[in-house]
């Protein structure tokens, strides 16, 4: 793989050329696609009006996954709503949970140790690996690729493993919590994420083998869904796909947070703007999430992995056996909760998906007085009609594949 | 008036400039500035701050309910600069039987779906929106499930007891 070179960029010119204005063509038809389309990967409704096989414009529907989460944290204790922060994006569960913990660190105070925050980083570019790869997999299939998806699912399934190892759960893991991570890091953890970690450029290599010089990939990606980049800024659009219009902005290198400043890692940027240019964007930030990994797991500082906040973070199941303020607070936590100083935070962190952040404001009580996410896939959808409108339809999979949303970020 | 703690920012500051009336309050915590402004001019400072402070990207709209205060909502707006890489939040108050603010989707496209969300959530209503329906609650829903007097378990479903 690596003797070849990347095929150039395509040109600028938009590949699809505009249908000859006949009878037939100026006939409008509107297509209803979804809400339980394949290609969607959840519950979307697109209304297609047609003109020919050209989109003439394209109105997404969402809500069919709307389950009232920003309400439901308002009614839970602040080390319950963990749980929910992994339902949101259920493809980059430790993303959110890490986004909630900062934010209420921030409105805490509370400053969580060196080996805490590079385990943090080390689970948020597992998530992205593990995001990526699922996202490669059924865009793939969506434009007639159907191997990869068995390639990218095998290192998914080493990856929930070691979730698994971590937190005791495949998906939901809220494994990173207010003050630090939920258990201390499994025996062997170490060796288990350094295989993984070592075999994964090599499984990114297959990728590519299969997809980057496929004919057929080429042909379905390249040039396709362009939108110009002012608009794409305009409409809030953030992650993979600026980036992929020449954009460098990434939260961990612009605003970085959990020591993301400590870590040498590039920003990968293409000028294509087009679906091939946001899969290679895709693919080097799989390169680059491996390399931050594998310096997290050289460079893992020793220490306590919690901060010492009696007060927030749970006790030691010993030390509640022998000790009576660990009793004590545990039953607090427990009960009652933790209370957080009255203000508000918006935390920013890079999502697999684009830029995620949570407001939270507090009232000073033991429950987030408004708890409102700002997730990637909600604006990213909103720019759906960007990348369809003047594409023909049978791109249409292709671009929202190259969006890489999750309903459930979006509805919530 | 920009309060006293906040004139070293630059950007409250040059809007303190630009318009002096426009900002009644702001406060400068946790490293976040907040600035409050005046709800019926708040489509002219977002056209301000876009086009002179490159606050090229709108990141949020969102409202909190602060019931039973009056006015009791607040509209909340996270704008962000790219190249300075700065965050600033406004916030206006809405309030009243019918809760009214001017859209800002003629600043920024991106507005659209936020501002349906809080319409849908909140029951706020944007002033010259293109399409004010609802998004994520169904068409024929009554009530705003975010405001604090909805409660969380629903009005028609939940659980009745106690």
């Amino acid at each position: 793989m690596s003797d070849q070179t990347t095929p150039a960029e395509p040109d600028a010119q938009p590949a699809v050329e505009p249908p000859p204005e006949t009878e037939a063509s100026t006939r409008r038809m509107i297509i209803n696609m979804g809400p339980q389309h394949p290609s969607t990967h959840g519950v979307l409704r697109v209304l297609l009006d047609l003109n020919g096989e050209t989109i003439a414009r394209a109105r997404p529907d969402i809500g069919y996954l709307h389950t009232g989460i920003e309400k439901q944290c308002e009614d839970l204790n602040w080390q319950q709503v963990v749980t929910l922060t992994d339902r949101v994006d259920y493809l980059a569960n430790l993303s959110n949970n890490l986004c909630y913990a900062l934010a209420v660190e921030k409105l805490l105070g509370l400053e969580i140790p060196p080996k805490g925050q590079w385990m943090r980083v080390l689970l948020a570019e597992l998530t992205r690996i593990g995001s990526h790869a699922v996202w490669l997999g059924t865009h793939a299939m969506d434009v007639g690729a159907l191997t990869v998806f068995f390639y990218t699912f095998r290192e998914r399934e080493e990856l929930l493993k070691i979730f698994e190892m971590f937190s005791g759960q495949r998906l939901m893991t809220s494994y990173i919590r207010p003050g630090g991570l939920a258990l201390e890091p499994p025996r062997g953890w170490e060796k288990v994420v350094r295989k993984f970690v070592q075999e994964m450029p090599g499984h990114i290599d297959e990728y590519e083998n299969l997809l980057t010089h496929n004919p057929i990939f080429l042909e379905r990606t390249r040039g396709v869904s362009r939108v110009p980049v002012a608009e794409m800024l305009d409409l809030g659009i953030t992650g993979p796909l600026i980036r992929a219009a020449g954009i460098p902005w990434d939260a961990r290198k612009d605003e970085p947070y959990s020591s993301y400043e400590k870590f040498d890692f590039k920003v990968p940027t293409r000028q294509g703007n087009d679906i091939y240019a946001r899969y290679l964007v895709r693919m080097e930030e799989m390169r680059e999430s491996t390399r931050i990994c594998r310096q997290a797991l050289d460079g893992m500082p020793e220490g306590d992995w919690k901060a010492d906040a009696p007060k927030v973070v749970l006790p030691d199941r010993e030390k509640m056996k022998t000790q009576m303020e660990a009793l004590i607070y545990h039953f607090k936590i427990v009960s009652e909760g933790f209370r957080v100083p009255e203000g508000e935070v918006y935390q920013v962190v890079e999502s697999p998906r684009g830029e995620l952040a949570y407001y939270i404001v507090s009232d000073g009580g033991t429950k987030p007085y408004r708890f409102f996410m700002r997730t990637p896939s909600f604006a990213n959808i909103q720019a759906l009609p960007a990348l369809l409108e003047g594409g023909l339809i049978a791109d249409a999979i292709a671009a929202m594949g190259s969006l890489d949303f999750v309903l459930g970020d979006c509805d919530r | 008036m920009l309060p006293e703690q906040l004139h070293h920012h630059p950007s409250a500051v040059a809007l303190g400039e630009f318009d002096p009336e426009a900002i009644t309050g702001g406060k400068c915590d946790r490293g976040e500035l907040t600035l409050e402004i005046e709800p019926a001019r708040i489509v002219a400072v977002c056209r301000y701050l876009k086009a002179t402070r490159r606050f090229n990207r709108l990141s949020s709209v969102t409202a909190v309910d602060r019931y039973p205060m009056e006015p009791r909502f607040e509209v909340v707006y996270h704008l962000h600069s790219l190249e300075r890489n700065e965050r600033i939040r406004l916030k206006c108050r809405a309030g009243g039987e019918s809760p009214e603010i001017d859209s800002v989707t003629p600043v920024w496209r991106g507005a659209d779906w936020y501002e349906r969300e809080v319409f849908d959530l909140f029951g706020i209503r944007f002033r010259n929106h293109p399409n004010l329906t609802r998004i994520l609650m169904p068409e024929d829903w009554q009530g705003h499930p975010l405001r604090k007097d909805f409660p969380t378990h629903g009005h028609k479903y939940g659980y009745q007891g106690e």
